[in-house]
């Protein structure tokens, strides 16, 4: 191999991480290419595939331990705002089911006036409608996945930005609002609550305020244009706009209408969490996802090839509504300027934000803060430890959800870009 | 007194605008759900233990059960292995930096454990476990813990009236984020 042959792989091979039109192409191939492409195949297959140049994936979530099948997005390869199907995080807590939809039920009961099955079609037969929604698991980015934490000594150590904040997409729903479902039962007077439950080996189950569940949530049967994929709950899903992700309870088997929370054991052992103004108190039925931005080129596990232009871009979403602002900083926080959102800016969706910038080849420290609809800014982390009451030290052996402190990442000189998230 | 009465018109209007949109089908889609095909789908028990079905159980008897269904992953005496999280211990850590949190320890009411356990345990094979065996297993952890005394008997009547040690240990996410309270939803 001659050297500059090598050469060139080598710079192909570092600006591959922040090629945004490459999304993740292999660069050794790209290097043999001349002017003229060999032939492509006479005819495409009628399910479609990506080129073969084009690799990004998703990644086993490290910190496995208890459930299988827990996978990360590839958030900094990803362009727009939409996830697609086959790169959607995904996270259960037991052996996903094989349903088919020939003989699938849904039982809604409990507080009705009229306790009734529907099959697949029949919910395909109602009303439907078309949102763009993301879903993040409550613990996406949280202090254990920063890879300092001592909490879960077996975990090994975050490697880019998708094994931090890989835990959020956003799809493209089609369902029939539950709303539209619980008024053929007939809600009855006295009801507060939802517990839905799914179809997987050990029957994970959630409850849901009423109020939400007659607002905006839908029976999911589609995600961006086809079936709702086997791993997100194929072939009905719950949908809880803003909501973490646990709300959203995937292959959706029975909803019982009742008149209290029904303290799952998920909601308690899982999705509660212990936090220290509480003094040995939990925090339970925590809903909403807090506004959050991360930068995901130029971000951590990335090498920038060398001073000059880069656009860096990332994506916010909030629990509260639809993303208002997000500003950039280039100077570790010292000041501030907006980034451009790019439209569609949508109400519990992924907005991606773009900002210019010019780098002179100097170890600095940039970061992205968002504001929602309701003007709620995201904290930096000393001002999230602070709201918590956490004492010094306590992210070294403690994580918590919801965890939405700024996100920095360092730029060294050498262009090697890791996270700054002091914790 | 006027004013008052002027208040509750809008109050009653509204009520009657709701009773009237939850009740009336419009699509006639779905099918009528029998009780037997209700109960086919297993309980979803609540805190109030409503959904409770009969059968009974002790510590004595559920120790047997648990050294063949559940130790293998959750240890001897519960506390935890490689594959099994801990059920049993960490009473009075919950406050301190290396909280433990076991049913024991953190659960609120008895009706998630035996909720869990008949839905979803043990892990290779839920479901398999008859009421009576849950119900034994659930007076066994609790009484590896102390809450229930050994020949104490579980039962539909019993389990929701075990006093948790945590029973007040949890509080609502309200506020949730400071800076704007007003505007937030308020989700009970």
């Amino acid at each position: 191999m001659s050297s500059k042959k090598s050469d060139r792989r080598r710079f192909l091979k570092a600006s591959t991480a922040l090629a945004a039109g490459a999304l993740g192409a292999k660069s050794g191939l790209a290097a043999e290419a001349a002017n003229e492409p060999k032939a492509g195949p006479r005819n495409y297959a009628n399910l479609g595939e990506r080129s073969r140049f084009v690799t990004t994936a998703r990644k086993d979530d490290y910190l496995n331990r208890l459930y299988p099948s827990k996978k990360v997005t590839p958030l900094q390869d990803l362009m727009g705002i939409i996830t697609p199907a086959s790169l959607h995080f995904v996270a259960n807590h037991s052996v996903p089911p094989d349903v088919d939809p020939r003989e699938y039920r849904l039982l809604i009961h409990g507080m009705v006036d009229r306790p009734m099955t529907f099959t697949l079609d029949d919910l395909q037969r109602m009303p439907s409608d078309s949102r763009i929604y993301f879903v993040e698991c409550n613990g996406n980015g949280a202090p254990g996945k920063h890879g300092m934490s001592t909490a879960r000594p077996e975990k090994t150590t975050s490697e880019n930005v998708q094994d931090i904040h890989g835990r959020t997409s956003c799809s493209e729903w089609t369902g029939v609002p539950l709303s539209v479902v619980l008024n053929e039962v007939g809600v009855q007077k006295g009801a507060s609550w939802i517990v839905s439950e799914g179809y997987d080996s050990q029957k994970y189950s959630h409850s849901l305020p009423l109020s939400k569940a007659m607002d905006d949530v839908l029976l999911a049967y589609g995600q961006n244009g086809e079936p709702v994929r086997p791993e997100q709950g194929y072939p009905v899903r719950l949908l809880a706009p803003g909501f973490q992700g646990p709300e959203s309870v995937k292959w959706l088997r029975q909803i019982k209408v009742v008149d209290e929370p029904y303290v799952t054991r998920e909601e308690i052992s899982m999705h509660s969490y212990l936090s220290p103004n509480l003094q040995g108190k939990a925090r339970w039925f925590h809903f909403e996802m807090p506004p959050k931005s991360v930068i995901l080129r130029p971000a951590m596990g990335q090498q920038l090839p060398g001073k000059g232009y880069y656009e860096i871009t990332g994506l916010a979403w909030s629990g509260g509504g639809a993303i208002r602002r997000v500003e950039i900083s280039v100077d570790g926080g010292r000041s501030w300027k907006d980034a451009k959102l790019q439209e569609p800016v949508l109400r519990f969706a992924h907005t991606r934000f773009r900002f210019n910038w010019t780098w002179n080849g100097e170890e600095t420290v940039i970061l992205s803060r968002c504001t929602d609809e309701r003007g709620t800014v995201q904290p930096a982390l000393a001002e999230f430890s602070k709201r918590l009451g956490a004492p010094k030290d306590f992210w070294r052996t403690s994580s918590v959800f919801h965890f939405n402190a700024i996100q920095p990442w360092k730029i060294e000189r050498d262009g090697k870009v890791t996270d700054a998230m002091e914790l | 007194m006027r004013w008052n009465s002027n208040l509750l018109v809008p109050v009653a209007a509204l009520a009657l605008c709701a009773t009237g949109l939850a009740q009336t089908p419009r699509y006639n889609f779905g099918r009528a759900a029998t009780p037997e095909e209700i109960r086919s789908y297993g309980v979803l028990v609540g805190p109030a233990g409503k959904e409770l079905p009969p059968g009974r159980g002790s510590a004595k008897e559920g120790a047997p059960i648990y050294a063949q269904k559940c130790a293998a992953c959750h240890g001897k005496n519960g506390e935890g292995t490689k594959v099994g999280p801990d059920v049993v211990g960490g009473k009075g850590t919950l406050a301190s930096a290396h909280p433990v949190r076991t049913p024991g320890s953190f659960f609120p009411y008895a009706t998630t454990i035996w909720s869990y356990i008949k839905s979803g345990m043990p892990a290779n094979k839920p479901g398999s476990l008859s009421d009576d065996e849950v119900y034994a297993l659930t007076a066994y952890l609790l009484s590896l813990d102390e809450i229930v005394k050994e020949s104490d008997v579980l039962d539909a009547q019993s389990l929701p009236k075990v006093r948790m040690p945590n029973r007040n240990g949890f509080v609502p996410t309200v506020p949730v984020w400071p800076e704007a309270p007003a505007q937030r939803r308020q989700y009970p």
